[in-house]
Formats: C-alpha cells, sequence, structure tokens
C-alpha cells in the first residue's frame, strides 16, 4: 500500500504528439481515484505511465518513497487490470493468477495457497483448472482481478476493466470492484470513459480533457460544482443545461428570451453561461421562465422533457410521479442551483 | 387446419425434390474423383509393382495386380546391403531421411522463431530492412548457392557429415516469416500483462509465446519435415560416403544400375523403397494434421 506522487508528468509521443501537458497531483494511500474523460483525452496514458508501460518524457513519479520513472514495470509492485482480460489463454486460471508470483520465485506450496485464498474471495474456486476460453467474460474479469490481488501490490491499475461487459453484469463487477477495494485498502487508479461509473466508484474523481486535468474534485464537487463548461456537460446523465446570456443587474438576460431573476455572478459584467442541471428545475404554475416542451422521454424513475427555453435547448427531469407533457409549462429557479461560466473560457465563475 | 396440411404439401415436396437427381452434384463429384484417381493411381501402381520381380517389371512395364515377390522385395529393400561398398541397407538410408526430416524441421523451427523473435519483439534498428532482406531469400532457391555452400562446408571438413547436411539449410525465411506474423497478431495487452507479471524477454518467449505458437510449430514441423525428407540435391553433393545415404538417394542408387548395364536393375526393389520412403512423410501428417489445419486457419487466442 502506498501513496502515489505525480509531479509535473508530462507526455509527448516519438511522433511530437503532446498526449499529457505537465500534471501534478497525489493519491494519498488507499484511495481509489477514477480518470475519466472522453476518448482520445490521455487516461490510458497516464494510466500506462504509471504502469511503466510508457516512457514519462517529463518529470517525476513516485509510488510509495520511491521515484519510480526509470524502473521496470514488474519491479514497481504494481498490478494491472485490463480492457481485454488479457489472460494467457494456454494456461489454467489458477496458472494465470499465480504466474507474477511464480515469477518472483515464490514457492510453490506459497503461491498455491495464495491462488486459492484470492480464489476463494472471488467465488472463483471451481474455476481454477479451467482455461480462460472456458469462461464466461464477468469470469474472465475476475480472474484478472485474480491475478491482480494475489500479488498484494501497492497500487491497483484498472484501464476500462468493465467496458467488455454487458450493463447488467458492468453493474455487478462495478459494486464487487469498489467492494474489493474497499477490503484490501490498495491505492488504485481507475480509467473509465462512463460518468456513472466514475461518480459511484471515486474517492476522488480526475476529469481529463485534450490532456489537461480539467477539475480533481471528489464526485460531489465535481458534479455540485463543476469547474468548468466542459466537466458540467461531461458529468451527469443528462447532462447540465448551458444558455448563454447577458449579466443584467442582479439578474441574466437569456439570449432569445427570459430572464433570470434573482441570481448573477459576483462581480461579473457582459456575456455569461449560464448552467442548470436538468434535475434541479422545479415546474411551477408560478414560474418566471416559459419552457416549451418538444418531447417527453420515459425512464422509468423520472421523466424527462426536452424543449426550448427562449430559443435555446433546453431539458427538465422530473419525477415519476409530475405530469409530464408536451406544450408551455413554467419553470421555477432556486438561486443556489445556477451556476456560471466564462462564456470565452468555460471557466466557472 | 389448413397450417397443417400446408406443411405437410411442403414436406413432401421437400422429399420429392430431394430425390431428384442434381446433375450439377453428379458433375462435382465425377471432377473429384478423377482427381483422386489421378493422384491415387500412381502411387497404387507403384505399391502393385513393389510385389513384383525384377524381370517381370522389366520385361512387361508397371503392374496393375499384386504378386507373389511382396516381402522378398521389402526384406531385400530393407535389409539386403548394397551400393559398391555393400555397407548401406534400407534401414539405415531410412534413420538418415528421419536424422535430415528431423534436423531440418527443429533446426528450421527454431531459428525462424528466434529470428521472427527478435524482429517482432525488440526496437532494432534495421529490424524491418533485416526482416525484408531475409524475406527476399524466399526468392531464391537452394540451387542458386549450392556452389558456395558445398565450398564453405568442405572446407570446414564438414562434407559427409550430419552437421554438413543440416545446418547449411537451416535458415528459414518460410518459417521467419510465418511465425512473423503470427507474434505480430498476439494481442499487445498480452504481452504487457506478462511484462507486470515479471517475466522477461527469456521467459516470455518460453512461457506464453511457444505455447501460445503451438498450431503454428505443427504445421511448420510438416512442412519443412516432407521438404527435408525429400532433399536431393544437398545430400547427393555433401554426402559421398554412402553410409549418409537418405532414402531418396538410394532409390535412385537402384536405377542407377539400369545404366551401369551389367544387371537389370531391382525394380521390385526400388518401387519398395519408393513406397517405404512415403510413409513417414504420410504418418507425421496424419499424426499432425489437426493441427496443422489449426495453425494455418484458426488462432486460438
Ligand atoms: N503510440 C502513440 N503515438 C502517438 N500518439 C499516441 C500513441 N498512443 C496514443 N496516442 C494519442 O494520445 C492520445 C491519448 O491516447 P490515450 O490512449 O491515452 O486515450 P484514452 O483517453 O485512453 O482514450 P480511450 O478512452 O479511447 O481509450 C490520443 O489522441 C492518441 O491518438
Ligand atoms: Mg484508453
Amino acid at each position: 500500500m502506498a501513496k502515489v506522487t505525480l509531479d509535473r508528468v508530462r507526455k509527448v509521443y516519438p511522433n511530437g504528439f503532446e498526449a499529457l501537458y505537465p500534471c501534478s497531483f497525489d493519491i494519498p494511500d488507499g484511495e481509489l481515484i477514477v480518470l475519466v474523460g472522453p476518448s482520445g483525452c490521455g487516461k490510458s496514458t497516464l494510466l500506462r505511465m504509471i504502469a511503466g508501460l510508457e516512457e514519462i518524457t517529463e518529470g517525476e513519479l513516485s509510488i510509495g518513497d520511491r521515484v519510480v520513472n526509470d524502473i521496470d514495470p514488474a519491479n514497481r509492485n504494481i498490478a494491472m487490470v485490463f480492457q481485454n482480460y488479457a489472460l494467457y489463454p494456454h494456461m489454467t486460471v489458477a496458472n494465470n493468477m499465480g504466474y507474477g508470483l511464480r515469477n518472483r520465485g515464490l514457492p510453490k506450496s506459497e503461491i498455491a495457497a495464495k491462488v486459492r485464498e484470492a480464489g476463494e474471495m472471488l467465488n472463483l474456486t471451481e474455476l481454477l483448472d479451467r482455461r480462460p476460453s472456458q469462461l464466461s467474460g464477468g469470469q474472465r474479469q475476475r480472474v484478472a482481478m485474480g491475478r491482480a490481488i494475489v500479488r498484494s501490490p501497492d497500487l491497483f491499475l484498472f484501464d476500462e476493466p468493465l467496458s467488455n461487459l454487458d450493463a447488467k453484469l458492468r453493474n455487478q463487477m462495478r459494486v464487487e470492484i469498489r467492494a474489493l477495494q474497499r477490503r484490501l485498502k490498495t491505492t488504485s487508479v481507475y480509467v473509465t470513459h462512463d460518468q456513472v461509473e466514475a461518480m459511484t466508484m471515486a474517492d476522488r474523481i480526475i476529469v481529463l480533457n485534450a490532456g489537461r486535468i480539467e477539475q480533481m474534485g471528489s464526485p460531489a464537487e465535481i458534479y455540485g460544482a463543476p469547474a468548468s463548461t466542459f466537466v458540467a456537460s461531461f458529468m451527469g446523465a443528462p447532462p447540465m443545461n448551458l444558455l448563454k446570456g447577458t449579466v443584467n443587474g442582479s439578474g441574466v438576460l437569456l439570449d432569445g428570451g427570459p430572464t433570470i431573476t434573482r441570481a448573477a455572478p459576483v462581480g461579473h459584467t457582459g456575456p455569461v453561461t449560464v448552467g442548470i442541471r436538468p434535475e434541479d428545475i422545479e415546474l411551477s404554475d408560478d414560474g418566471d421562465l416559459p419552457f416549451d416542451v418538444d418531447i417527453v422521454e420515459e425512464l422509468g424513475a423520472n421523466r424527462l422533457m426536452h424543449g426550448h427555453l427562449g430559443g435555446q435547448p433546453f431539458s427538465v427531469s422530473v419525477n415519476k410521479d409530475m405530469h409530464a407533457a408536451t406544450g408551455q409549462i413554467k419553470l421555477a429557479l432556486k438561486p443556489a442551483a445556477v451556476h456560471f461560466f466564462d462564456t470565452e473560457e468555460g471557466r466557472r465563475l | 387446419m389448413a397450417d397443417v396440411t400446408d406443411t405437410t404439401a411442403i414436406a413432401t415436396s421437400t422429399t420429392r425434390r430431394r430425390k431428384r437427381i442434381k446433375w450439377e452434384t453428379v458433375g462435382d463429384h465425377v471432377v473429384l474423383i478423377l482427381g483422386a484417381l489421378l493422384m491415387l493411381v500412381p502411387v497404387y501402381m507403384v505399391f502393385a509393382t513393389s510385389s513384383h520381380d525384377a524381370i517381370t517389371v522389366h520385361r512387361e512395364g508397371l503392374q496393375f495386380l499384386f504378386g507373389d515377390q511382396f516381402s522378398e522385395n521389402y526384406n531385400a529393400a530393407l535389409f539386403e546391403y548394397g551400393g559398391f561398398t555393400d555397407s548401406v541397407n534400407g534401414i539405415t538410408m531410412l534413420t538418415n531421411s528421419l536424422i535430415l526430416g528431423l534436423g531440418f524441421a527443429i533446426g528450421k523451427i527454431i531459428v525462424g522463431m528466434m529470428a521472427a523473435y527478435a524482429i517482432v519483439y525488440f526496437r532494432l534498428k534495421f529490424a524491418t530492412f533485416a526482416f525484408w532482406i531475409i524475406f527476399t531469400t524466399l526468392l531464391l532457391p537452394l540451387e542458386v548457392r549450392i556452389l558456395p555452400s558445398y565450398e564453405v562446408i568442405q572446407s570446414m571438413g564438414l562434407a559427409n557429415t550430419y552437421t554438413g547436411l543440416i545446418v547449411p539449410l537451416i535458415a528459414s525465411a518460410t518459417a521467419t516469416f510465418f511465425f512473423r506474423q503470427f507474434f505480430r497478431s498476439v494481442p499487445e495487452e498480452l504481452i504487457e500483462a506478462a511484462r507486470i507479471d515479471g517475466a522477461g524477454p527469456f521467459k516470455f518467449f518460453i512461457d506464453i509465446l511457444v505455447p501460445l505458437s503451438r498450431t503454428m510449430i505443427a504445421a511448420m514441423f510438416i512442412i519443412m519435415f516432407v521438404f527435408g525428407w525429400n532433399q536431393y540435391l544437398w545430400p547427393t553433393l555433401i554426402t559421398t560416403d554412402e553410409s549418409l545415404f537418405t532414402l531418396v538417394r538410394g532409390i535412385r542408387q537402384i536405377i542407377q544400375a539400369y545404366a551401369d548395364g551389367s544387371t537389370t536393375p531391382e525394380y521390385g526393389e526400388a518401387a519398395a523403397l519408393a513406397i517405404i520412403a512415403m510413409v513417414p512423410p504420410v504418418l507425421i501428417v496424419i499424426f499432425f494434421q489437426n493441427w496443422f489445419v489449426k495453425g494455418l486457419t484458426e488462432s486460438d487466442k
């Protein structure tokens, strides 16, 4: 178990592409940190640098008290779970899990004991003699987890480990992985592009965008106070509504229509982007915002209404008991639910 | 009820259709059968001929029916010492052929795998260039370099040795090529998982790559064994010592007697030897055939 420190770590690929701009952060001992971001933003690059599979162009990476920049993956005492499991197809489950220990020169009896223990923890006991080709996707994923935990590493690395599973299994494995990590208290870095996974699993989330850290914080912080329009629209489903407008005294005049009263960014004038989460809005006959509903989506637990607010696209999520129909309705806003962003830079105001 | 009648109607019509002769199918079968006969009849005739004595064959040519000299011919082919020095019999030649075939196949697989391993997995400056150089040698048949090779082996004093017989032919562009293609199809994640598991280059090769390649190895083994077994020119050149003769050469030796004019060549015996020479490659193919097909078509990764 160990703390991980990145100090201005940067990655430039040999072809000159800057995949990761210098970034620094700490992962405290035992924490599970989720790297999230759209495809191609550099999540895998960052993870693979921590694993030692990709060279660090600049900066310093430490695991525990060691600077590991020049240390081989095998000697970093880490374990990695891959998207496609990467199990050795010709080895049994037991041998797959024990291979790393065998290479470390552990005695056979000790390997067998550790494999058995990990197998029990993951419900793999009956499968230990099978080959990967005789397992289902979820079972393979478990074996990959088993291979990681038998080595009692300082650090777990996950690269989209659940993306090949169906939705139901993904939910189940998500909970299992989280529970296992809590139990073992092993520092972990988990890469995903799924924001639900990020929100549910993380102690802290790092949102990456085009090779830069956009925001770092607990799921509640990321959700409650997104640092930029990018984070605001990336985290949360359905995404936050972003409306263009101009500050007008103690309110904001939205482009093409109504004014939001009683809420304005402090010390800012001129154009502004207003962010409102679809679930933070109330339907109210005394509301001052006319909302034209075009479509109603039925999601079971709640309903999503898509339409326009003064000409700008807008969505509202309402509880399943609320009546929802197309046509014009009135919305009421709580000032606390309104976020403001700089229109040009996307920064939170 | 109407549905049921309909189904029966369809069922009857299908049976009727099935009974009708499809001329296309018949045509296909005729072509296939002719093809099979074309391949099998010569082999059968050699087999039949191998049971006649030399005089019959000499007078009447190849035989369609079996004669009574079966055991005599095979006995002679296998156990009778012949050649100028009377030092070689069928068993010796069979052993020599086996050594050549096995040495060839195993040697080529080892060299080919190692070359491909170096090319695919190590950041060598000229790896691609080296590969294409190796690849172009595919276009050069052995005959092109046979004289210089002979010179080298001769001057190293390796003429008339198994080493001289096998080693110069071991470098194999074909095997290197196939193994390279195969290694490149091994998923990157697997290699990375092995790296994290602490498998160095040697362990990765032995523990992961070799077991993964086993179907490929089987396929290569068959091809290379048959190739080595059938070598004629190189063994002729490099071995003058009759105790190193291979079966393929031995057959020729028997026919050679005809050119000397002194006696009737032992046709029956030569045919028997030809049959004996066919058996091991056929056995190898039958034994490895499952793997062979797998190695060429499927990849269980
Ligand atoms: N070997 C390489 N050489 C050059 N550029 C690369 C290389 N590997 C990745 N990249 C680039 O670096 C960027 C980040 O890649 P990375 O694999 O880290 O993305 P990612 O965030 O993991 O995306 P995904 O969610 O699709 O897996 C991409 O734009 C990619 O094109
Ligand atoms: Mg990735």
